[in-house]
């Protein structure tokens, strides 16, 4: 069991990282990955929307839309608990913790349409994941998308002061160094459980 | 604006795919065969023509402040209207494309439309803008699934090009080939349009 959600979470974060290798959630991962701390800051707000929204589109499909003989309507109602969750989280980190919400506070709008959050939920679906190896996938499939955004940020960082051909500057820089991390990562296809 | 300049708008000039830079992880995602380029654009274009229709249709009647919810409900509905006809007609489209086909609706290029164009204008003219867009996203998608086939696989819809003895790259149908892929053709779009600049100035 324990031996399971290991091998689960090491996949999640090093072999199938979800922006290097599943090219799910770029949009984030190349616009705000320009600071070290914005990056920090939205991936932690990824990994609570994500975790939360596992947990919640994890219950109703089981105990509602399966046994309702719904599934169809799964893509409809996962969007809706993920735009409704993001709205509630906003909404009580603002009156609970006034300062974590000042310094996420721009992200989180963000992240209804990031599609990380829906993929995760989906995916959880697709692998017929139990309750515990569904969230525990979408732990670590944030962590894996948090660890990209700060590994990022720290090249992008750097770039800022390299001398680069005219043409490629802003964005082609950034997508051809985001595939040498990408090919770093694809090292761990290597390994084997 | 003309309907035809609407029409081509979305195509080249404000092209979603490399000129806007939006609905970037499908466009890494599938680009690996020219086949599954093909099948997604198509799809997300006829999500984009119907959702563009009724949000124009209904944008006098939607107030402004739960627009985008209800715009991402109507995507939604669309969504899940097309991803039902791919698995009861194209089960091997909607086999490869995957977890692809619900995420068109977390897609910016559709939302942004939504917002930006069919929440302003006619029903005409934002099916045309729709259409413009997802053939725009079509044809960026096939670009780079054309590059990356052609020398990561030496196949071009699945008929092989070089015989068997040809040995492709094969990092660029993987993961990296397709941040390297785009990389290179923005860079050479951008490279164009700064010497069409000069140009122009003298």
């Amino acid at each position: 069991m324990m031996g399971n959600l290991f091998v689960i979470a090491i996949t999640a974060i090093l072999m199938e990282n979800f922006v290097l290798s599943k090219f799910l959630g770029i949009c984030p991962f190349l616009g705000v990955s320009k600071k070290l701390k914005t990056a920090l800051g939205m991936g932690a707000a990824v990994t609570f929307v994500i975790v939360l929204s596992a947990i919640v589109t994890w219950c109703v499909q089981r105990f509602l839309l399966v046994p309702l003989k719904l599934e169809y309507l799964q893509t409809i109602a996962f969007i809706l608990i993920i735009a409704s969750l993001v709205q509630f989280v906003e909404m009580a980190l603002m009156k609970l913790v006034p300062p974590l919400y000042e310094s996420l506070g721009i992200y989180l709008p963000l992240i209804t349409t990031n599609c990380a959050v829906l993929g995760s939920a989906i995916l959880i679906q697709d692998n017929n994941y139990t309750f515990i190896e569904g969230v525990v996938y979408a732990f670590a499939s944030s962590i894996g998308f948090m660890l990209a955004m700060v590994m990022f940020a720290g090249v992008r960082e750097r770039l800022e002061d390299s001398d680069i051909p005219e043409f490629l500057k802003g964005f082609p820089i950034t997508l051809i160094s985001a595939s040498l991390l990408s090919l770093a990562f694809f090292g761990f296809q290597g390994l084997k459980f | 604006m003309s309907k035809m300049k609407t029409f081509l708008n979305g195509i080249i000039n404000e092209n979603p795919s490399f000129v806007q830079l939006l609905g970037m992880c499908p466009l890494l995602a599938v680009s690996t065969s020219l086949k599954n380029a093909v099948g997604m654009g198509l799809t997300a274009t006829l999500v984009l023509i119907c959702s563009n229709a009724v949000i124009s249709l209904l944008r006098k009647l939607i107030p402004g402040k739960i627009r985008i919810a209800s715009y991402i409900i109507i995507i939604a509905g669309f969504v899940t209207m097309i991803q039902m006809l791919l698995k009861a007609y194209l089960p091997e489209i909607n086999n490869a494309l995957g977890v692809f086909i619900p995420l068109i609706v977390v897609n910016c290029i559709i939302l942004a439309r939504a917002e930006a164009f069919a929440s302003k204008n006619g029903v005409l003219l934002s099916i045309l803008d729709g259409a413009g867009m997802g053939l725009g996203f079509t044809l960026g998608l096939s670009v780079l699934a054309v590059i990356r086939e052609i020398l990561g696989a030496g196949q071009i819809f699945g008929f092989n090009l070089f015989g068997e003895n040809f040995q492709g790259v094969t990092m660029l149908i993987l993961a990296p080939g397709g941040f390297l892929t785009l990389g290179i053709v923005i860079g050479i779009i951008q490279l164009v349009r700064s010497k069409k600049k000069e140009g122009g100035k003298k």
